[in-house]
């Protein structure tokens, strides 16, 4: 559909609808017998982060993403896609199963943050996203990531170390909420629109700026309102993400380990904007 | 009724809930934890250090690189890699003319400083955060130094020690600040593959994108006494749970208990405790 007219406060509303498809609509509707996994083997369960074995096109991959919930007992459970540290040591460890058994490694982006809170900070959230980052920059296997809907900050990018970064049209990926911005930067959180704008979040913000490789169209027609009470089918909007997975898989599956580590320092070693030489 | 009674001049230049810094003017400075007035040299030369309670003032990034390399001698880099504006942003004032202001103010080109030199005889690239300049905040000019700062350490099998400063990722960078903490991971990845140290040292305070990055991924991470470490602020996770933090919470000596660090060390122990640990972790024959 075509929503290139939309502001950048549209999409970050977009991209936090309810009706949008979650990592496990995807793990469902895109590939086929997943397997869920549990558990960081260190202290606990997070539910805010789902992971396991799948099948695409009849390849084994193994699926990780941050999950939210539709309605409140799910976003209770889920705590609103926010993990804490037991999420990323459960994710990190599901990632080295897949190094181990040379299955590629498909990361679903999906959490307006990493949670901040007492428990989080005990645990060593900091420690648990840092680690994350340096570990997936030498998994020796593919390794893609899709910001499906909400890129919220670090605890957006603790899975978000790849081969290829790819976006959907409406997802946003920012450094800090439009609204978190506002409150500290214009000192008023209702400025968020225009922080929204000034924070270049958009997919194709961030495909001029060299973040993500590449857009994924979004194919379902639905009209944006808060209480759309519309028929929603992951389906239809991740219709066209089949392909560009299996494509991606093809390409990388075609460079050796040595290269892919190699070209994957290279494109995170480009990334940002100075002056001088 | 006393008529004798003077309320106690204060003395000027600090106030309660400022930051830290210690001024250039004037001989004395009030010691923002035990209220003792300190004589400015007596305070240089405990290394911005109260004498009477220990506590530890924030210190520049300059005088930090001093007090770690050998005679405090050491050899400027990459001063000349600047911030940009890329995303020509603009809040209460342009992001263009905060940089300008920030330079200006604290006399420093960026909110990072690096330099290679001699620390207990090894060869060491250090880096160090500064909080005067737009709070010590991480964007693709800190990123890139940072970045550059681990790649001329693998070329020549030296050490990297960061002290970490910082309110975490720059906001007017946007997603291009962020993936600074992903270039420097990456970095520190290969630096680790190498066999190489990475010592860091955190400084009240370390918060935020610093904090979930490099920071946490020293070999040995040290804090300095009772600095703020954390990947939220207190004030994000009071305003999530609505209820007051627990006293000490996210300060040094909380994180070792918790196990996030490895050690809290005085200022004027630093030194020693990491050629100590160079001691242990360079090779014999450099």
């Amino acid at each position: 559909m075509d929503t290139s007219n939309e502001s950048a406060f549209e999409r970050v509303q977009r991209a936090r609808h309810p009706q949008r498809p979650y990592a496990l609509d995807i793990f469902e509707h895109v590939f086929t017998d997943f397997k869920e996994l549990h558990g960081d083997r260190r202290f606990a369960d997070d539910p805010a982060i789902v992971a396991g074995f799948a099948r695409i096109d009849g390849t084994e991959v193994a699926v990780i993403g941050q999950q939210k919930g539709r309605d409140t007992n799910q976003r209770r459970h889920r705590n609103f896609g926010m993990p804490k540290p037991e999420g990323y040591r459960k994710a990190l460890r599901i990632m080295k199963l897949a190094e181990k058994f040379s299955r590629p490694i498909i990361t679903f982006v999906d959490t307006p943050g990493a949670y901040p809170g007492i428990d989080a900070e005990e645990r060593g959230q900091a420690e648990a996203i840092a680690y994350n980052l340096r570990e997936m920059a030498h998994l020796r296997v593919p390794t893609i990531i899709v910001v499906l809907g909400e890129g919220g900050s670090g605890g957006a990018l603790a899975i978000g170390i790849g081969d290829r970064v790819l976006m959907f049209e409406n997802a946003v990926y920012s450094v800090i909420s439009p609204e978190g911005c506002a409150a500290i930067l214009f000192k008023d959180a209702t400025r968020a629109e225009k922080a929204a704008n000034s924070l270049k979040l958009t997919a194709s913000d961030l495909q001029a700026l060299s973040i993500i490789d590449e857009i994924v169209p979004e194919t379902q027609e639905w009209e944006f309102s808060e209480d759309s009470a519309e028929e929603f089918s992951a389906n239809k909007v991740t219709a066209g993400l089949k392909a560009v997975l299996l494509r991606h898989l093809r390409e990388l599956g075609k460079i050796t380990k040595e290269d892919l580590l190699e070209k994957r320092f290279e494109k995170f070693r480009a990334m940002g904007k100075w002056a001088g030489a | 009724m006393s008529w004798f009674r003077r309320d106690k001049p204060k003395i000027e230049g600090q106030k309660d809930g400022e930051d830290q810094t210690v001024r250039t003017e004037g001989i004395f400075v009030k010691c923002s934890e035990c209220d003792t007035a300190l004589y400015k040299r007596e305070l240089r030369e405990s290394n911005q250090v109260c004498i009477h309670c220990g506590h530890h003032f924030r210190l520049g990034a300059r005088e930090r690189l001093e007090l770690l390399f050998d005679e405090g001698a050491y050899e400027p880099l990459d001063e000349e890699v600047t911030s940009d504006d890329p995303l020509d942003f603009v809040d209460s004032k342009p992001y263009k003319q905060r940089i300008k202001e920030a330079q200006e103010k604290s006399g420093l080109p960026e909110a990072i400083i690096s330099g290679k030199g001699l620390v207990g005889g090894h060869k060491v690239y250090a880096g160090a955060m500064d909080m005067s300049f737009i709070g010590g905040s991480m964007g693709s000019a800190v990123g890139e130094k940072i970045t550059r700062l681990i790649e001329r350490a693998m070329k020549t099998d030296g050490a990297v020690i960061i002290f970490s400063a910082s309110g975490g990722a720059r906001m007017q960078e946007g997603t291009l600040s962020l993936m600074q903490m992903a270039k420097i991971s990456v970095a520190l990845a290969r630096l680790h593959d190498a066999g190489l140290p990475f010592i860091s040292v955190l400084t009240d305070p370390t918060t935020g994108g610093v904090t979930a990055s490099f920071a946490m991924l020293g070999d040995v991470i040290i804090g300095e006494p009772k600095a703020l470490i954390g990947f939220a602020g207190p004030r994000v996770i009071e305003q999530t749970i609505r209820q007051k933090l627990p006293k000490g919470f996210q300060r040094s000596e909380f994180l070792l208990e918790h196990g996030m660090l490895d050690m809290v060390v005085d200022r004027r122990e630093m030194k020693d405790t990491i050629v100590r640990l160079l001691d242990f972790m360079m090779k014999k024959d450099d």
